[in-house]
C-alpha cells in the first residue's frame, strides 16, 4: 500500500539525483537542470505533506505554486546570465568562470 | 425527437448495462467504454479532416477565384482520399544525420498531445469524456506542450531550415499562449469554474460572445498563432524556410503533423464554440449536430482569415502580441471585473 | 496491490528515469529532454495526489515554458560538438556521487523511522476554490510579491542577454 512515507522516499532520491548533477557537470546548463530537479522535489514533498497531513486546507499547494514562480524567475535570469558570460568568455563550462579568483 | 438527442448517451448505457449482464464488474466496463470513447474520437478526427482538408482547398479555390480540386469525384470529394493513399505508400526515409530517437518521437507526441485536447470538450448534452474540474486550464497547458514536439522535430532533423523554423514557431507559440490565456479569464471570470460544462450551462441565456467580444476576437487571433495558420504561418513558411520544422520528414511521418496540425485546429474552433457560441446548445436540433455546426462554422472562419491576409513579417507578429495582444487582454480582465462587481452591487 | 500502487510505481520510473537521464546522457540536448520526462512525472503525481491545478501548472510552466527557455539556452550558447556538450567533472563525479548516496542514505534511514500517522484527505473537495481564497486572501502578499519578483526577472533578464547600451 502506497503511503505518504514512499512520497518522501521518491522526492528524497529525486534531490539525490539533483545533488549529484550539480556537484559533478562541467555545463552550466546542465547545473541549472539539476538544480531544477531538486526544486521539483521539493514541491513534491509540499504538495505530499498536503496530501497526507494538513487536510484541511491547500497551504502545500500554494507553496508549490509559489515555489514554482520563484524557479521561473531564476531559470530566466540564470540562462540570461549564462548566455552573457558565454558572450565574454565563449564558453560555458564552469571551470572557466573563476574572474574573480586572481 | 428525444431518442436522437439522447442517441449517444443511450448507447453508452445500453453498452454498460449489455457488459454487466454478461458478468463484467463496473469497472471494467468503465474502463471498455473510455477505450471506445478514445477510438471513436480518433474515428471522428480521421473523418471530420479528410472533409476539412478538401473544404480547406474549396475555400481557398473560392477566395482565389479558381475551381480547385475537381477531377476525382464529384467537386473533387475523393482528392483528400488519394493524398492520404499517396502519403501512406511513400518510402519512409530517415534522413543519415538525424538524431534517430528524437526524430521519429516527435510527430508521434505531437500527434498524441493533440488527441488529448478532446476528452474535456463537451460533444454534446452529457458527452464528454471526462468533465474535469480543471478542464480549461487542461486544454491550454496541453497546448502548451506541442511547441516541445515541435522543438524535437527541429533538433532532431538536423538541418538548418528546420531548426530556424521550430525556433521560430516555438518563440511564437510561447509569446501567444499568454494572450490566449488571458483572454480566456473573462470567461472564467463570469461563470466562476473552470469546468467545461459549467461555462457551457452558463450560456443558457446569453452566449459569451455577447458578454466578451474582446476575448473572442484576441482568443481567435492568438489561437490562429498558436495554430501556425496564416496569416501567421511564418514559421512554415514553404517560400521562405521551406516548411520549417517538417522540412525533412516524409511520407506517413509528415503526414501525422499534418494530421495532428488540422486535430488541433478542430479541437480549437470546438473550444471556441463551447466558450463563446453557447457550445451544443440550441433549439429544435439535437445537441450533437449543434456543436459540429458551430464547429464547422468556426473552422470555416478560421479559412477565410487564413486565405485573405497576407503574410506577417516574423518581428511585427512578436511586436503584436507583446504591445497589442497583451494589453488589450489584461484591460478586458480588468474591465470584466468591474463589469461583474457592478452587477453583482445592483443584483444585491 | 491497487491501482494507485501501480499508477504511484509507473509514474516513479518515468520521474527517476528522467532524472537519472539528466545527469546521465553526454548530450545536453538529449538531457534537456529527459527533463521534461521528469517534470511530467512529477506532474502526474499532483494529478494522482488531486492537485490537478498544480499538475497543469507544472506541465504549462514547467515542460511547457522553462524547459523550452532551456533548450533555447542550449542551442544559443552550443560551442562544440554536441555528444560531449554534458560531461562529468572526472574527480568531482565521485565526491558528488558519494554526498548524492549519503544524503539519501540519511534521509531515507529518517523517513523509515518516522512515525508520520498520515490520512490521505476527501477526494472531493473544491481544490480550486481553496487555492484561489488563499492566494487572494491570507497569503496575498506573497502573491503580489510572486508577480513582482516576474516582473524584475523578466527586465533583468532581458537586460542581461541583450547586453545594456553604454551611455
Amino acid at each position: 500500500m502506497i503511503g505518504f512515507q514512499h512520497y518522501l522516499l521518491l522526492a528524497t532520491v529525486l534531490f539525490a539525483v539533483g545533488i549529484y548533477g550539480v556537484l559533478s557537470k562541467r555545463n552550466a546548463v546542465a547545473v541549472l537542470m539539476s538544480v531544477e530537479l531538486m526544486l521539483n522535489s521539493v514541491n513534491l514533498n509540499f504538495v505530499a505533506i498536503n496530501r497526507y497531513l494538513v487536510t484541511d486546507h491547500a497551504v502545500g499547494q500554494l507553496f508549490a505554486l509559489i515555489v514554482i514562480v520563484v524557479a521561473a524567475a531564476e531559470v530566466a535570469v540564470g540562462l540570461a546570465l549564462i548566455i552573457s558570460i558565454f558572450r565574454q568568455r565563449k564558453s560555458v563550462n564552469l571551470n572557466d568562470f573563476n574572474l574573480l579568483k586572481w | 425527437m428525444q431518442k436522437i438527442e439522447t442517441l449517444f448517451v443511450d448507447l453508452s448505457d445500453w453498452f454498460i448495462a449489455w457488459l454487466q449482464s454478461l458478468g463484467v464488474p463496473l469497472a471494467w466496463a468503465d474502463a471498455i467504454l473510455l477505450l471506445i470513447q478514445f477510438l471513436c474520437i480518433v474515428g471522428i478526427i480521421l473523418a471530420n479532416i479528410t472533409i476539412l482538408i478538401w473544404l480547406e482547398r474549396k475555400v481557398s479555390g473560392f477566395i482565389q477565384q479558381r475551381p480547385g480540386p475537381n477531377r476525382l469525384g464529384p467537386h473533387g470529394v475523393f482528392q483528400t482520399v488519394a493524398d492520404a493513399l499517396k502519403l501512406l505508400t511513400k518510402e519512409d526515409i530517415i534522413p543519415s544525420k538525424t538524431d534517430r530517437l528524437i526524430f521519429i518521437t516527435a510527430p508521434i507526441l505531437f500527434m498524441t498531445i493533440s488527441v488529448m485536447l478532446y476528452i474535456v470538450l463537451p460533444m454534446g448534452k452529457d458527452m464528454q469524456v471526462v468533465d474535469l474540474n480543471v478542464g480549461l486550464f487542461f486544454f491550454i497547458s496541453l497546448g502548451s506542450l506541442t511547441t516541445i514536439a515541435l522543438l524535437m522535430g527541429g533538433w532532431g532533423s538536423n538541418n538548418k531550415w528546420s531548426l530556424l523554423g521550430a525556433m521560430r514557431s516555438v518563440a511564437q507559440m510561447i509569446s501567444y499562449e499568454i494572450p490566449l490565456a488571458l483572454s480566456l479569464m473573462g470567461v472564467v471570470m463570469i461563470t466562476g469554474s473552470l469546468r467545461l460544462s459549467d461555462i457551457v450551462a452558463a450560456q443558457d441565456n446569453v452566449w459569451f460572445i455577447l458578454l466578451q467580444p474582446i476575448a473572442f476576437i484576441t482568443y481567435f487571433i492568438a489561437a490562429t498563432a498558436e495554430l501556425n495558420r496564416g496569416p501567421f504561418d511564418m514559421p512554415e513558411a514553404e517560400q521562405e524556410l521551406t516548411a520549417g520544422a517538417y522540412t525533412e520528414y516524409s511520407g506517413m511521418r509528415y503526414a501525422l503533423f499534418f494530421l495532428a496540425e488540422y486535430t488541433n485546429l478542430v479541437a480549437v474552433s470546438a473550444l471556441l464554440s463551447t466558450l463563446f457560441l453557447g457550445g451544443w446548445q440550441g433549439p429544435w436540433l439535437p445537441s450533437w449536430l449543434w456543436i459540429i455546426i458551430k464547429t464547422y462554422l468556426v473552422m470555416f472562419l478560421f479559412m477565410w482569415v487564413k486565405w485573405t491576409f497576407p503574410r506577417i513579417r516574423m518581428d511585427h507578429l512578436m511586436a503584436f502580441s507583446w504591445k497589442v495582444l497583451i494589453p488589450v487582454t489584461l484591460v478586458n480582465i480588468v474591465a470584466t471585473g468591474f463589469g461583474l462587481y457592478i452587477f453583482k452591487g445592483i443584483g444585491g | 496491490m491497487n491501482m494507485n500502487d501501480l499508477v504511484f510505481i509507473v509514474l516513479g520510473f518515468i520521474t527517476l528515469l528522467g532524472a537519472v537521464g539528466v545527469v546521465s546522457f553526454t548530450n545536453i540536448v538529449h538531457a534537456a529532454l529527459s527533463l521534461v520526462l521528469s517534470f511530467l512525472g512529477v506532474a502526474g503525481f499532483y494529478f494522482q495526489m488531486q492537485a490537478e491545478f498544480l499538475g497543469l501548472v507544472q506541465i504549462m510552466v514547467y515542460a511547457g515554458a522553462i524547459s523550452v527557455l532551456i533548450i533555447f539556452a542550449i542551442m544559443l550558447v552550443m560551442d562544440r560538438d554536441p555528444n560531449q556538450t554534458n560531461i562529468s567533472h572526472p574527480v568531482n563525479r565521485w565526491w558528488g556521487g558519494l554526498i548524492a548516496l549519503l544524503f539519501a542514505g540519511i534521509i531515507g534511514f529518517a523517513i523509515r523511522e518516522s512515525r508520520f500517522t498520515g490520512q490521505a484527505g476527501s477526494p472531493d473537495a473544491d481544490r480550486v476554490g481553496q487555492l484561489a481564497e488563499l492566494v487572494l486572501g491570507n497569503y496575498v502578499i506573497a502573491f503580489e510579491i510572486a508577480a513582482i519578483l516576474l516582473l524584475v526577472a523578466v527586465v533583468g533578464a532581458i537586460i542581461l542577454a541583450k547586453g545594456a547600451k553604454e551611455q
